[in-house]
């Protein structure tokens, strides 16, 4: 059985100008120990949709479908309930450090809660517990540092921090979103590099957001395309990276900067802009702006998937790939692929 | 990491206090004299031996400047002179004599309407947007228009004449006598703090280390009480510093209409009658408790805001 399996999931907002579609109908599992990349541009509803697993919706918004950790559906649990998984053994790290952390609380009493709540440790364990777990992600001086507020760690610390918080509680999963996104380069590679080493160490399954897919390429096992809302195309990192089929991929692909190439060349952008998730057009989401659009995009494509589990969503034929019914009850594909 | 940042902030700020006070004081004094009018005119003039006699009693027969440094170099030792409308009567004794009592309900107003007003204005934030929010920030709009003259003589005539259950007025150093008062005066500050509590907090509320809180698991009492109270709070202490000043120098109005005696109507009568030294005497006495309050909140902001401790010099 996956530790989480996520159903159909939708997320919609309701907003003075109507029904906001963030997340439109996503499938995909993540088993122990496995690091799953979900990739797409801003307002591709990657956030929302770890948001809504996490019940961290905003007021407005509604999340369908089904959130199963542990086998259990995270999405019908009372805030109470959610309150025993969150934190203990579904731990959250964000994209900027610089908010995340409480700048009226010191380090100390924001991590010792964790486990003074979850675990019951007294204050003295759940002092040293902290400490340990900062000099684990090598904060210098951790227990003279521990006592500073926030604002008294650079931006790389203070992301450090989080993580060694998010830890605490040795959580089954890890939900990373944009965990490098506002942090210096050289900052965000020493990031990057500390979450894959941690994670060898305690087994822990990732889910890690992120639009940046030099990011992605070291420390993840398979990688979901999202956009509109959708999944557009998911598979391991060579399907993607080597194979990728989805025109929207293989866009996001060459559109990635790299050093191999004359400066004086163009960057490589995708035309254009996401659609309006208040009214998506029908049929391919992306049709608007891909290069190989048809007149046939304008209905709903196939989902093509081959031997291995490489899926993608579009009408082109997908090599050795067969298209899948891509009804709601026989989306749960992706999820069933990695159950015995 | 300099510690020493709010010693040293502190120190400035009781400096800057004596500039502050003198420029109120030397303003406040030639204020009042140029107001047309003298604690002595009346209808019928004074026969001109003793209107003279009375200007060289109280020296207002000297040079305007002579004057000011005769009454600076007084009130340094903390005399405020004798009033010249309350006779036998010191200005001293008379801020001495008003105080205590209104003391005791604008700063029991003070305190009820802090807890009530925090304690609404959370519950309407957490209901945001809710029919128990709309119904709370509709009360709190009314308890801030409905002035205290409409809102005191409908308490009297409900809870006193008709239920007969507390006085209609008068004073008495009682719980029963305290608390009309106390409730007229705070029933606006509640409305106001409720007000202001619920806009910080759903501000709070949206902030992103909220949402790391909830996402480590913790129950809402936690969530509210040790991450969203404390700044949440800021803006009603610096709301507090000179609303709480306003409370405890009397209000006119509730002294009138509950017959108490305060140190409010001392503002209005001495303004009225020219007493030169009640009006300088009570100026001066509101702004240091002004000077004394923004300091408090200052004390209380850099205890509440680690940032501001190290953010100075």
């Amino acid at each position: 059985m996956s530790l989480l399996e996520v159903k159909n999931l939708q997320v919609s907002f309701a907003t003075p100008e109507g029904e906001v579609h963030a997340v439109n109908g996503i499938d995909f599992a993540v088993s122990t120990g496995e690091t799953l990349a979900i990739v797409g541009e801003s307002g591709s509803g990657k956030s929302q949709l770890v948001m809504a697993i996490m019940g961290l919706l905003a007021q407005n918004g509604r999340a369908s479908g089904q959130a199963l950790f542990k086998g259990e559906d995270l999405l019908q649990k009372t805030p109470r309930e959610l309150n025993k998984v969150r934190g203990s053994q579904i731990a959250m790290i964000f994209q900027d450090p610089m908010t995340s952390l409480n700048p009226y609380l010191t380090v100390e009493q924001q991590m010792t809660e964790v486990v003074m709540y979850h675990q019951k440790l007294g204050r003295h364990e759940a002092f040293e517990h902290a400490v340990e777990m900062l000099r684990a992600v090598r904060i210098p001086d951790a227990e003279e540092r521990i006592h500073e507020y926030p604002h008294e760690y650079s931006g790389g610390m203070r992301q450090r921090v989080m993580i060694a918080m998010s830890l605490l509680c040795e959580p089954d999963l890890l939900i990373a979103d944009e965990p490098t996104t506002a942090l210096d380069v050289t900052v965000q590679a020493q990031i990057t590099y500390l979450i894959g080493e941690l994670r060898k160490k305690t087994r822990m399954a990732m889910i890690l957001i992120t639009h940046d897919l030099a990011v992605v390429a070291g420390i993840s096992d398979r990688i979901l395309v999202m956009y509109a809302g959708q999944m557009v195309e998911s598979g391991t990192v060579e399907d993607i990276f080597y194979r990728a089929h989805h025109p929207y991929t293989r866009g996001l692909l060459a559109s990635v900067p790299r050093l191999d190439r004359d400066a004086s060349d163009d960057l490589q952008a995708i035309p254009g802009n996401p659609p309006n998730l208040l009214a998506l057009p029908g049929g391919c989401c992306f049709r608007d702006r891909c290069t190989q659009a048809q007149e046939i995009c304008s209905q709903p494509p196939p989902m093509w998937r081959d031997e291995r589990g490489h899926r993608s969503r579009c009408v082109l034929e997908m090599p050795d790939g067969r298209v899948e019914n891509d009804s709601a009850g026989e989306a749960g594909s992706a999820a069933e692929e990695s159950a015995p | 990491m300099k510690q020493t940042g709010l010693g040293h902030h502190f120190a400035s700020r009781l400096l800057s206090l004596v500039p502050t006070l003198l420029m109120l004081i030397t303003i406040a004094f030639f204020l009042i004299r140029v107001a047309p009018g003298g604690p002595f005119d009346t209808e019928k003039p004074l026969p001109q031996e003793i209107r003279a006699n009375l200007d060289a009693k109280y020296h207002l027969d000297e040079p305007l400047l002579q004057q000011y440094f005769r009454y600076m170099g007084q009130i340094v030792t903390l005399d405020f002179g004798p009033s010249y409308q309350y006779k036998d009567w010191t200005v001293n004794e008379l801020i001495a004599s008003g105080f205590p009592a209104s003391l005791a309900i604008g700063g029991t107003a003070m305190l009820l309407a802090f807890v009530m007003g925090t304690l609404i204005g959370v519950i309407a934030a957490i209901r945001q947007n809710t029919a128990v929010d709309y119904s709370i920030m509709g009360m709190a709009m009314m308890g801030i228009s409905i002035p205290n003259f409409v809102v005191a003589p409908l308490l009297i005539l409900v809870l006193a004449v008709y239920a007969g259950w507390l006085p209609a007025g008068g004073w008495e150093w009682s719980f029963r006598h305290m608390l009309l008062p106390v409730i007229t005066l705070a029933l606006p500050v509640i409305a106001y703090i409720a007000r202001l509590t619920r806009g910080s907090m759903i501000e709070v509320l949206h902030s992103n280390y909220i949402r790391t809180a909830r996402a480590k698991g913790l129950p809402e009492r936690i969530v509210l009480g040790r991450h969203a109270m404390k700044p949440a709070l800021l803006p009603v202490i610096s709301y507090m510093g000179p609303a709480t000043a306003g409370l405890i120098t009397g209000s006119v109005v509730i002294e009138r209409i509950y017959s108490i005696p305060g140190l409010g109507s001392y503002f209005v009568q001495g303004a009225l009658n020219r007493d030169y030294t009640l009006v300088m005497g009570v100026v001066i006495f509101y702004g240091v408790i002004i000077i004394l309050m923004n300091f408090i909140v200052d004390m209380l902001y850099a205890w509440l805001n680690p940032k501001i401790r190290f953010d100075e010099g």
